[in-house]
């Protein structure tokens, strides 16, 4: 795309949220969004950032990691912190507030950017040990890294410790979350069809493999766990500061991270547009089977846990495997493009011998017989 | 002093429930390579077990030894086959996939086991009732319960006999022989799938006596007991080496005495992250564990 092709298209997503915003935040004439349904739709929204960016480590990098729960509240802390002390300030130098949408959304950037710098650092801290691990271990120290912050957390007092993060001031809105999860779209979706991507896809294919051919596989698995960790901090950031949304490290725990995992996993890890899908469907279906949770308290976690444990033995690969569906789709609908960073001979499909270990999942590779 | 010896002992107490629980997750590391996320639950299952077992032997009106006994080994029973159901429903379809695809299905089944336990058992805690009388000893200035002394000698009774059978039977022979290298354990003849069984359900045994014990000494049991204290047994297995057997013991008992100590001190709310922060340091600097032997990966 050209500079001036880029700037258009830029320009009017930006208009396109103002306005969707308006709609959304405050109505049209007498229309006003069901704000029940709205409140899904913001969910919605957060929730595609933090599939969209924890399907780059587990995903594209092949990283097995589950602790991003704890990226989400280190930048979440770190935003919401930065606009309840600091937010007035921030807003006066500027010649306004945050009671006005102005002083509210530079408020905002100040806090996102400082919330995806923390997660930033926090994603680098637990990228540098995941050096030399692999596998099962690194998930179990990225859950240990999860843990320990949750921890820590929960004896900030200044934050609200157990009873969570109460003072938060609401100025998330609409544009901001869908701001932020189509940036997060276009951020991976390009780091995917980039060198780096091919990268990435290569010490996911075989790690040992990489480094024999020179790729710089500590770089990239670094790099990929700190735009990750700061892209779910902007995640946190928003959902902290949602309506009626506090921050609680009692939420921010294992099974967060769990959650995000199911999205990306049944979207299909390795496709941007399934975690997208993950994101929407395991968003929508908690409130679906809210009425049903109420007939039959508690069995909503056990069906997501069921589907979990089914959609692994039956479809490992998720909905949409690794394919992507982008616009060269919707022009050709015959066939399916895959950026070419992302191709592997997992996506031929040979149904001529029938061995053992073909059943390909796309969580790395199958184990040969040891 | 006195405050050491009590500190010390509390903590070996606790550690053996760790390490009877970290006995299992390393056999099935050692066999599987896979981590067992729902060994925790496991245990839980087996508190639970044994609750239904003492209530309905009526132990809380006359508590004996001989009825201890009974409860425990039927939770052993009933967690032996939960171990293998699970093993067998959920695990064996995903063994031919990648071991990422285990460890989510087993995430997955941990999950599973701890929501459904709260479906099935409601969320509130019971109270196991009381299977043997509480006797305090004085040992040396610190106050031992007899159901801490219980714990750790049931735990050490429990481990010789997991030695026996690993490498004084032909069962354990198997095992170790498919630990070092299944394809091959085929090829000798061995029934690898019956021996995976049979691992799954001597873990699960292991974890079940851990879950009696415990409610011995803390008699508060709820579906969700088993996530931290199997989180926590797992990292003691990893301390010990896993797929080290006596690692396991070992490392439980290390993971069971820190975490008394922390608890003794100020930063007493830390306690959780204690296990965690050992973990990394030890994937960091010794991932072999402390009685694993570094392993060359052949390229």
């Amino acid at each position: 795309m050209s500079l001036a092709r880029k700037l258009t298209v830029g320009g009017g997503t930006v208009a396109l949220l103002i306005v969707l915003n308006q709609i959304f935040e405050h109505g049209v004439g007498d229309f006003i969004v069901n704000p029940y349904y709205a409140r899904i739709i913001n969910l919605i929204g957060i929730n595609i950032t933090l599939a969209v960016s924890l399907n780059l480590i587990n995903g594209l990098a092949g990283q097995f990691s589950i602790g991003h729960a704890g990226f989400m509240a280190v930048g979440g802390y770190t935003a919401t912190y930065l606009t309840v002390y600091h937010g007035q300030a921030v807003a006066g130098l500027a010649g306004s507030s945050l009671a006005s949408p102005v002083g509210a959304s530079i408020a905002m950037i100040v806090s996102l950017t400082g919330g995806a710098l923390a997660a930033a650092l926090a994603g680098l801290i637990v990228g540098v040990p995941s050096l030399r691990l692999k596998g099962d271990y690194l998930a179990i120290v990225t859950l240990g890294f999860g843990e320990i912050i949750r921890v820590i957390i929960l004896n900030i007092p200044a934050v609200g410790g157990a009873t969570g993060f109460t003072d938060a001031i609401p100025i998330t809105n609409f544009f901001w979350i869908f701001a932020m999860a189509i940036l997060t779209i276009v951020i991976v979706r390009n780091i995917a069809a980039s060198t780096f991507g091919r990268a990435l896809a290569t010490i996911r294919g075989d790690e040992i493999a990489a480094e024999a051919v020179g790729v710089n596989t500590t770089r990239y698995k670094v790099l990929a766990f700190i735009i990750s960790a700061a892209l779910a901090g902007v995640a946190g950031g928003l959902s902290g500061q949602l309506f009626a949304n506090p921050l609680n490290p009692q939420n921010l725990n294992f099974v967060k991270s769990i959650e995000i995992i199911v999205m990306i996993v049944l979207g299909g890890i390795g496709s941007t547009t399934g975690a997208v899908l993950g994101a929407s469907i395991l968003t929508v279906l908690p409130e679906a089977l809210r009425t049903f949770d109420q007939q039959f308290p508690g069995l909503r976690m056990v069906i997501y846990a069921l589907l979990l444990v089914l959609l692994m033995i039956f479809r490992p690969q998720g909905l949409l495997g690794r394919r992507e569906i982008g616009w060269s789709w919707i022009r050709r609908p015959t066939r399916t493009r895959v950026p070419v960073a992302l191709t592997d001979s997992a996506d031929t499909t040979q149904h001529t011998a029938k061995r053992p270990i073909d059943r390909r999942s796309t969580l790395g590779e199958s184990d040969t017989n040891e | 002093m006195d405050t050491l010896l009590q500190q010390v002992v509390n903590g070996l107490s606790l550690g053996s429930i760790y390490a009877l629980i970290a006995l299992g997750y390393t056999m099935v590391y050692g066999v599987l390579r896979l981590i067992n996320f729902a060994h925790g639950d496991v245990y839980m299952l087996g508190a639970f077990a044994g609750y239904f077992l003492a209530n309905a032997l009526e132990l809380d009106a006359n508590p004996s030894i001989p009825g201890m006994i009974a409860v425990t080994i039927g939770a052993m029973g009933l967690c032996a086959i939960a171990g293998i159901l699970i093993e067998r429903l959920a695990y064996r379809p995903v063994r031919h996939h990648s071991r990422l695809s285990s460890l989510i299905t087993a995430i997955g089944v941990s999950l599973l086991l701890e929501y459904g336990g709260q479906v099935v058992f409601g969320a509130s805690p019971r109270f196991f009732p009381q299977m043997i009388r509480s006797e305090t000893y004085v040992l040396g200035g610190a106050q031992i319960t007899n159901q801490s002394l219980l714990i750790i000698v049931m735990a050490v009774i429990v481990m010789f006999g997991l030695e026996f059978i690993v490498h004084r039977t032909r069962m354990g022979k198997a095992m170790r022989a498919t630990s070092y290298n299944l394809a091959v354990a085929k090829l000798m003849g061995i029934n690898t799938d019956r021996v995976i069984a049979f691992t799954f359900a001597l873990g699960s045994a292991l974890a079940a006596v851990g879950g009696v014990l415990v409610a011995l000494a803390i008699p508060r049991i709820d579906p969700l007991m088993g996530l931290m204290t199997g989180l926590k047994a797992f990292v003691a297995a990893v301390l010990g080496g896993i797929g080290n057997i006596p690692g396991a013991m070992i490392g439980g008992m290390l993971i069971g005495l820190m975490e008394t100590t922390i608890s003794a001190t100020a930063y007493s709310t830390y306690r959780d992250a204690v296990a965690f922060a050992v973990l990394i340091l030890i994937l960091l600097l010794r991932p072999a564990g402390i009685m694993g032997s570094a392993v060359t990966e052949k390229v």
